[in-house]
């Protein structure tokens, strides 16, 4: 550790890559499982995803993908020592941030308030496929909903050691590391808007 | 400690040169030797939990009927069993204490490449197995699912399913990690000169083995989510009365839990891979087809899982492509079992303690590779699926393989760590005694299975009578030669014999360091000029 060579930001990001595997092997299963049950249930997979709201989706994909150039143009700011443009940039993917939630929450109040959450009396009633796909759907976009919080708040902390100084223009990796993160989020959103919102 | 340290025959070591003293200075440290040998001691207290929670399964199983428990009991005691000498011992046993304790110094490394993480991952294992010991004592009770927490059951049953699982969970992060840091130490810190045909095969197991905890855990992450979502949320995806699939539950445990045993049994090649040339003062042979097997193994062996689940009602088509390509994944096994046993060929073998532990690791990984073929046949399976004999087989791969290399691995490079011996005859009764017992309890389990005894009850029918009395007969002489073992081990190391710089002769580079080892490990950056068993060039020769 007190080994100079000991920062070693190749090592940094190729553990940061190792690690985003990882979180798309985790999405993976409940992928594997959507195609699975779609080939089982075609036509309950094709009637409940009509019952999602396009436009909700559309716009969450937009603010996702500003959002992650946002972040991509926060890493090239601050190797020109940009420090300020660099902040408010993180803080313009932060804001995109907030307002994928409050879309997600108000799609999700929506479809609560029509009966539709897992276990409701409406899906354990309805055909088997419709319950099958709104599980997943709750799991999925539920579990993307938790990384865009954990993104969120890694991008604060690393807003604050910009602040502080600590990430710089000659040290930035740990900005670079946040904002491939960040870009995990949004490019899984790209695959499950598609799947859930379009092609049903 | 503190009595190993007041006359330890080098200065300066890992054990003080820090100049930090107290509790705090292990479980907030980031030197690869003290986070290996916090794992090596809780791996090894859970280890010794499993195993009494083990002996108490084979009395209950001594007599037919009930004989110190009921079926609510045995239930909670082998799933109790199973999850922590899985998750809490076999997962992170060689891998997260041998690994972190020797890798980086095989390498020429100072640390890992994340020694910070090194510590969080250490930590989360520490979180994460008080979470499933909680899971115990509170709520519904002890989960009785078995470990592998097979629906529709685990999303039914009144016991703490859902803290354990979200324990294994925790567990499994930690695991990640750990395999995200040795693939990146392993690329990254390899000191000038070592290059990827020098690296010792040790690390090669390593590295497969971190692959597959970077590409399998994830799996298995996602599907105890949706157990804990079926159970809190309803969300019915494996509840066939809602159109869930509860084979897509086993698909999705399996597709992580079959590459885990690889996890398991790897590093443990790798230990013997290192025991056998030293013990035999030869250079291994086929270091290439052993270093590829160890890759071969993890990639075939992610695409096997289905081989759990022949009798599940999953298509034929399904079955028999999985039961070729198990037979495939036999191969490379083979491929390491024959080199090692050429390597032995003409060599200069000296029978000490690590080395019995690896030829007897030779000969159970083989009857346990073997019946693993019956199992793997999908003819057979069915006619000995669920019975003891998948008990015996799995005991003799996991217990034969990966646990007699763990005590290999202890006897050859703890006392390199404290600088102090275990005794040798102790060490080789212990082993004995091991050994007799291991085969009298395993190879009767086998037996049993194949005469039609299921797993997982309590009782059996009258003539299963004297082959149970064997078996637990067996397991009493196997603990006391684990006792033997680890009671020797524990007064060698903190007060035995001093222990030189390379008494074995070794040629890889934990064997240049000082004993025990400084806290950066080199005195200056090595450089690596020949392969790691080149006895003739070696390094260090006294």
């Amino acid at each position: 550790m007190s080994h100079p060579e000991h920062s070693d930001n190749v090592g940094a990001k190729l553990g940061m890559w190792l690690f985003l595997f990882t979180e798309l092997l985790l999405f993976g299963g409940l992928f594997i499982l959507y195609a699975v049950y779609l080939a089982r249930y075609p036509h309950e997979f094709s009637a409940a995803g009509r019952e999602l709201n396009v436009t909700f989706g559309a716009t969450n994909t937009i603010v996702l993908l500003t959002s992650s150039l946002m972040a991509a143009m926060a890493v090239t700011s601050i190797k020109r020592g940009e420090r300020g443009t660099t902040l408010a940039l993180l803080a313009g993917t932060l804001g995109c941030a907030g307002i994928f939630m409050v879309i997600k929450y108000l799609e999700w109040t929506a479809k609560f308030h029509h009966g539709i959450y897992p276990g409701s009396p409406k899906l354990v009633a309805g055909p088997p496929g419709e319950s099958v796909f709104f599980g997943l759907y709750y799991i999925t976009t539920g579990l993307h909903g938790v990384h865009v919080i954990i993104g969120g708040a890694i991008l604060s902390w690393i807003g604050a050691r910009v602040k502080s100084g600590s990430i710089n223009k000659g040290d930035n990796v740990a900005l670079e590391n946040g904002t491939l993160y960040w870009h995990l989020v949004d490019l899984v959103w790209i695959f499950i808007f598609p799947l859930y919102y379009l092609i049903l | 400690m503190s009595v190993a340290q007041s006359n330890k025959p080098v200065a300066a070591s890992f054990w003080n040169d820090s100049g930090k003293k107290g509790i705090g200075s292990w479980i907030f440290s980031t030197d690869h030797k003290r986070i290996g040998l916090l794992y090596l001691y809780s791996v090894l207290g859970f280890f010794l939990v499993g195993v009494v929670l083990g002996l108490l399964l084979r009395i209950e199983l001594m007599a037919p009927g009930r004989t110190i428990m009921g079926a609510a009991t045995y239930n909670a005691l082998f799933t109790v069993h199973g999850v922590v000498m899985i998750f809490l011992f076999i997962i992170p046993g060689i891998p997260a204490s041998f690994g972190n304790l020797v890798m980086p110094i095989q390498i020429g490394a100072r640390d890992v490449a994340f020694p910070k993480l090194n510590l969080f991952s250490w930590w989360l294992y520490a979180i994460g197995a008080v979470i499933v010991l909680t899971s115990l004592f509170s709520g519904g009770g002890a989960p009785d699912t078995g470990w592998t927490f097979y629906v529709p059951f685990s999303a039914r049953t009144g016991t703490n399913v859902s803290l354990a699982v979200f324990g294994v969970f925790v567990l499994g992060f930690s695991s990640i990690l750990t395999g995200i840091n040795f693939v990146t130490t392993i690329h990254r810190l390899r000191a000038e000169g070592m290059n990827w045909g020098r690296l010792p095969l040790f690390v090669w197991s390593l590295y497969a083995t971190a692959w597959v905890q970077i590409l399998a855990t994830p799996i298995i992450a996602i599907t105890l989510v949706l157990v804990i979502a079926e159970r809190v949320l309803g969300t019915g995806l494996f509840d066939p009365g809602r159109g869930g699939d509860p084979i897509m539950f086993q698909h999705l445990f399996w597709i992580y839990s079959h590459p885990a045993v690889y996890i398991m049994i790897l590093p443990a090649m790798g230990v013997i891979s290192e025991i056998i040339p030293v013990f035999s003062r030869k250079p291994i042979f086929g270091y290439k087809m052993i270093a590829f097997s160890s890759i071969a193994i993890a990639g075939a062996g992610s695409l096997v899982w289905g081989h759990h689940m022949y009798t599940s009602g999953m298509s034929d088509t399904a079955v028999m492509v999985f039961s070729f390509l198990t037979f495939i994944v036999a191969i490379p096994s083979a491929i390491k079992v024959f080199n090692w046993i050429t390597t032995l060929y003409k060599g200069s073998i000296s029978l000490e303690a690590p080395m019995l532990f690896a030829l007897s690791f030779i000969l159970l990984f083989s009857i346990g590779g073997l019946s693993g073929l019956i199992l793997g046949a999908a003819g057979t399976d069915v006619h000995v699926h669920d019975t003891h004999f998948v008990v015996g087989h799995f005991h003799y791969v996991m217990f034969g393989g990966t646990g007699f290399a763990f005590f290999g691995a202890a006897h050859y490079w703890l006392p390199k760590f404290y600088g102090r011996r275990y005794r040798e005859k102790p060490a080789i009764v212990g082993w004995a005694l091991m050994f007799v017992g291991f085969n009298m309890t395993y190879w009767t389990m086998q037996v049993l299975g194949m005469r039609g005894m299921p797993r997982r009850y309590y009782d059996y029918l009258p003539e299963f009578a004297n082959l149970n009395l064997v078996a637990t007969v067996g397991s009493w002489i196997l603990a006391t030669g684990l006792i033997i073992v680890v009671v020797n081990l524990w007064r060698g190391l903190f007060w035995g014999e001093p222990f030189g710089v390379n008494p074995w002769n070794g040629a890889t580079l934990e064997w240049t360091v000082a004993t025990p080892p400084p806290t950066e490990n080199f005195e200056e950056d090595p450089v690596v000029t020949h392969a790691p068993y080149d006895f003739n060039k070696g390094v260090g020769i006294p």
